[in-house]
C-alpha cells in the first residue's frame, strides 16, 4: 500500500500549521500507522522543537535534495512512538533550495514505506507554499475563527483548486466556546458558509498547547484524559484514517440571559 | 433604551459583524475587483447612460453578488424620467 500525502497548509502565519502537523503525525502514529512527517519551512525550522526532537538532527531536507545524504540518514525516528519519524528544514538556507518536483521525488520514495506523510507549509503563497503542495494527495487548511485568517484560508483554497489539489478540507484551530457563545466570535458554522468546504476538525483553544511545545511533548501524547483539544486531534486523526468520528459538542451550557437573548432575536 | 437592547443582544454582535465584513471582502477578492473600482464603474455607468436620458446619479447601486462562487455585477440605475410619469 502507498503513503497518502497530507500537507497543512493555511496562508496566513500562526494560525497553528505546525502544532496540528505534529499533533496529526503522531496521532496518526498512535494509530499504529508508519508516518513522516516533513518541515517544509526552510529557513525557519520549527516542528522540530514542537515535536521535541531537535537534538537530534543531522541531516535536513536540502541534504536529501542536494543529495549529501541519503533519505534514511535524514529521517529522525520519534523513539517515543512505534514508526514515526520527522524530516527536518534546513536552517540557513531559503525556500529556492528545494522544488516543487524535489518534493514529488522525495515523497514517491518514502510512499512504498509510509502510511501518511505528513508536510508542514511555510506561511505565505509562495514558493514555500508550492513546494508543500505539489506533493499532496489532500490538502488540509488550517484557519481561525478571526477574520484575517478566514480571508486567507479562502485564498488558499482558490490556489489548491487552480493547482487541482482541491477542495482540500478544513480544521478550524483555536476556537473559544465562551466567545462564540456570546457572539464574540465567528462561528464554526459561520466559516464554513463563508468557506464553502469540508470541515475534518474544530480544535479548542487549550493553554496544554502551550505547555506541551515548551516540552516538546505533542499534547496528544499526554495521557488520554483531560485535555480537549488534544481530544480533537485524535479525532482528527480518525476521521483522516477513514472512521466516522462525531465533531465534540463545544457548545457552551445557556444560561438563562443567553436563551433570553436567543428569543428576543427570534432564534428560538 | 441602548442598555436594554444591549442587555437583549439586540445590537449586533461582533461576531455577526465580522461575518458580513468577510463576505463582503471575500466577494471582492474572488472576483479581483477592488471596491474603490467599483465606485469608478459606478461613474462610468452614470456617465454613459446620462448620454442619452436622465439619472438619478444620488441613488445608483454598483454592488458585487455571489452565488457558488459565481461573481455577478449589479448595477441600479433609477431614471429621472420614469419617476415624472407620464410626460408631455
Amino acid at each position: 500500500m502507498s503513503a497518502q500525502v497530507l500537507t497543512v497548509t493555511s496562508g496566513k502565519g500562526g494560525v497553528g500549521k505546525t502544532t496540528v502537523t505534529a499533533n496529526l503525525a503522531t496521532a496518526l502514529a498512535m494509530l499504529g500507522k508508519r508516518v513522516t512527517a516533513i518541515d517544509a519551512d526552510i529557513g525557519l525550522r520549527n516542528l522540530d522543537v514542537v515535536m521535541g526532537l531537535e537534538n537530534r538532527i543531522v541531516y535536513d531536507l536540502v541534504d536529501i535534495v542536494e543529495g549529501r545524504c541519503r533519505l534514511r540518514q535524514a529521517m529522525i525516528k520519534d523513539k517515543r512512538q512505534p514508526e514515526l519519524y520527522l524530516i527536518p528544514a534546513a536552517q540557513t538556507r531559503d525556500k529556492t533550495a528545494v522544488s516543487p518536483s524535489d518534493m514529488v521525488l522525495l515523497c514517491d520514495q518514502l510512499r512504498q514505506e509510509m502510511d501518511y506523510i505528513v508536510i508542514d507549509s511555510p506561511a505565505g503563497i509562495e514558493r514555500g507554499f508550492r513546494n508543500a503542495v505539489a506533493p499532496a494527495d489532500k490538502v488540509l487548511i488550517v484557519t481561525n475563527p478571526e477574520v484575517s485568517a478566514v480571508r486567507d484560508a479562502d485564498r488558499i483554497i482558490g490556489l489548491i483548486e487552480a493547482e487541482e489539489k482541491g477542495p482540500g478540507q478544513l480544521i478550524v484551530n483555536r476556537v473559544k466556546p465562551q466567545m462564540v457563545s456570546r457572539g464574540d466570535m465567528l462561528s464554526v458554522d459561520d466559516v464554513l458558509d463563508i468557506l464553502a468546504v469540508e470541515l475534518l476538525g474544530v480544535i479548542p483553544e487549550d493553554e496544554r498547547i502551550l505547555v506541551a511545545s515548551n516540552q516538546g511533548l505533542p499534547l496528544v501524547m499526554h495521557g488520554l484524559n483531560g485535555s480537549s483539544a488534544g481530544e480533537a486531534f485524535r479525532h482528527v486523526a480518525r476521521r483522516l484514517d477513514g472512521e466516522s468520528v462525531p465533531f465534540m459538542d463545544l457548545s457552551v451550557k445557556p444560561t438563562f440571559m443567553s436563551r433570553l437573548r436567543a428569543f428576543m432575536n427570534g432564534q428560538n | 433604551m441602548s442598555w436594554l437592547n444591549r442587555l437583549l443582544g439586540k445590537n449586533e454582535t461582533s461576531g455577526q459583524i465580522a461575518k458580513q465584513r468577510l463576505q463582503m471582502v471575500l466577494t471582492h477578492d474572488r472576483a479581483d475587483l477592488p471596491p474603490g473600482l467599483l465606485e469608478q464603474i459606478k461613474d462610468d455607468i452614470i456617465e454613459v447612460i446620462a448620454r442619452h436620458t436622465a439619472v438619478d446619479t444620488v441613488n445608483v447601486a454598483v454592488h458585487l453578488e455571489q452565488n457558488a462562487r459565481e461573481n455577478r455585477l449589479i448595477a441600479e440605475v433609477p431614471l429621472l424620467a420614469a419617476r415624472r410619469g407620464t410626460r408631455g
